[in-house]
């Protein structure tokens, strides 16, 4: 059963996100667990927006890798604890500031804290010197920025 | 769960889900009209959080009753009288001011309504969906806020649109911390906090933030009620009309 388990999690790790395509579910930090229940695979993944519409794109993702490997599975959403920007790996936040997208702040100190302490840091040029432009961006997890320095626009990575 | 039980919990989720419904869809019609490109990204990402909230509701819901095997059916096919939604949701946009200030309202109320859930529910379906519900409805009441300070607090005129707001909103209020049966049962069941409550939470949060807009909170003198128990406003049918018009044209229409 173990094996299996890790068939399921190597296939399903890779597949990535279809509004940030450069980043893997694993990345991301959205699969929960796998667990086989009456020989059908039961992956639980904690979506990262109540209503955000890549969820059911990422559901019928898992459903068909893991068609592909002959396995089952039924897919179920979890929001308790609810998935946070901290869930997102070192790797994750590198591969967001490569593609211009200033990743979120830990949000140890409390996340509405760190949200407004506004040190974020231009993926551009490094400047600190940014300001925000509005608490909502292009999709439904990010906010927009400018940098002062450079004078680029970019996409910050909301906390929550 | 007994009978008596699931009919409390589908009602408690009807209310709420037709709450986040409505707003979203009246949220959703500032949809290319904004002020500024930044609140056209802004307002209908709200919209998506609201509908994608009422979404989930309604999802939990349907799986206690066998009449209903998808959540359009609650969303898109009842009558005005079958929905539970506070009559401030179903209210007009008015003008960008107006339509912030109704968010921030309603959000700062959702944020203390779900922290309650999270805690005392009975539920575990919602109380683990509160978890999260948190979350987003504290990111909108701290956006809202923002402009009602910003509009409040900015020039002569957008101050004076800022004051209607407060005048429009006003009949609507009472009705957000109005306890009747359903809610003392439910309460009383350790299912959802009572709505008087929330009050003395929503109302400092609610004054501190009018008086940095240099607005304040009136008291509430007038207060409309019926949206609980399905008695909405004239315009209620109209926007029905619109929301539900593909699912009547197009029967079981598909995205």
């Amino acid at each position: 059963m173990k094996q299996n388990n890790d068939k399921a999690w190597n296939a399903l790790r890779e597949l990535t996100d279809p509004e940030l395509p450069f980043l893997t579910l694993e990345d991301l930090g959205v699969i929960r667990s796998i667990k086989i229940k009456n020989k059908n695979h039961v992956i639980t993944i904690s979506p990262t927006y109540i209503g955000c519409p890549a969820i059911s794109v990422i559901e019928s993702k898992i459903k068909n890798r893991l068609k592909k490997l002959g396995i089952h599975a039924r897919v179920e959403k979890s929001f308790s604890p609810p998935w946070t920007t901290d869930w997102i790996s070192s790797k994750g936040r590198k591969k967001l500031e490569e593609f211009g997208i200033a990743p979120p702040q830990l949000k140890k100190n409390g996340y509405l804290q760190v949200a407004s302490a506004n040190k974020v840091k231009c993926p551009q040029c490094s400047s600190f010197s940014t300001e925000k432009v509005s608490e909502f961006g292009s999709t439904a997890c990010k906010s927009l920025y400018r940098c002062l320095q450079c004078k680029e626009p970019f996409d910050h990575f909301k906390c929550i | 769960m007994k009978k008596d039980m699931v009919d409390m919990v589908f009602e408690g989720l009807l209310r709420i889900g037709d709450d986040n419904l409505i707003l979203g869809h009246r949220t959703s019609e500032w949809c290319g009209h904004a002020p500024t490109l930044e609140e056209d990204l802004a307002l209908p990402n709200i919209a998506l959080d609201l509908i994608g909230h009422a979404q989930a509701l309604y999802s939990i819901a349907i799986q206690l009753k066998s009449d209903y095997n998808h959540e359009d059916q609650l969303a898109f096919l009842r009558l005005e009288h079958q929905y539970k939604n506070l009559l401030l949701v179903e209210q007009e946009n008015g003008h960008f001011g107006n339509t912030i200030l109704r968010l921030f309202y309603f959000s700062t109320y959702m944020k203390y309504f779900w922290e309650q859930v999270s805690i005392n529910c009975f539920f575990k379906k919602l109380k683990e969906f509160a978890e999260k519900a948190f979350l987003e409805t504290s990111y909108h009441s701290k956006y809202s806020s923002q402009w009602v300070i910003t509009l409040g607090d900015g020039t002569e005129e957008s101050n004076k649109k800022m004051l209607e707001a407060v005048s429009n909103m006003e009949p609507f209020i009472g009705e957000l911390f109005d306890n009747d049966e359903f809610a003392d049962i439910s309460f009383k069941n350790k299912f959802l906090p009572k709505p008087s409550s929330i009050f003395k939470n929503w109302e400092k949060e609610v004054k501190n933030v009018l008086k940095k807009g240099k607005l304040n909170l009136p008291e509430i003198l007038l207060k409309k009620n019926g949206g609980r128990k399905g008695e909405h406003s004239e315009i209620f049918g109209f926007l029905l009309s619109d929301l539900q018009y593909m699912q009547r044209a197009f029967p079981n229409s598909k995205w």
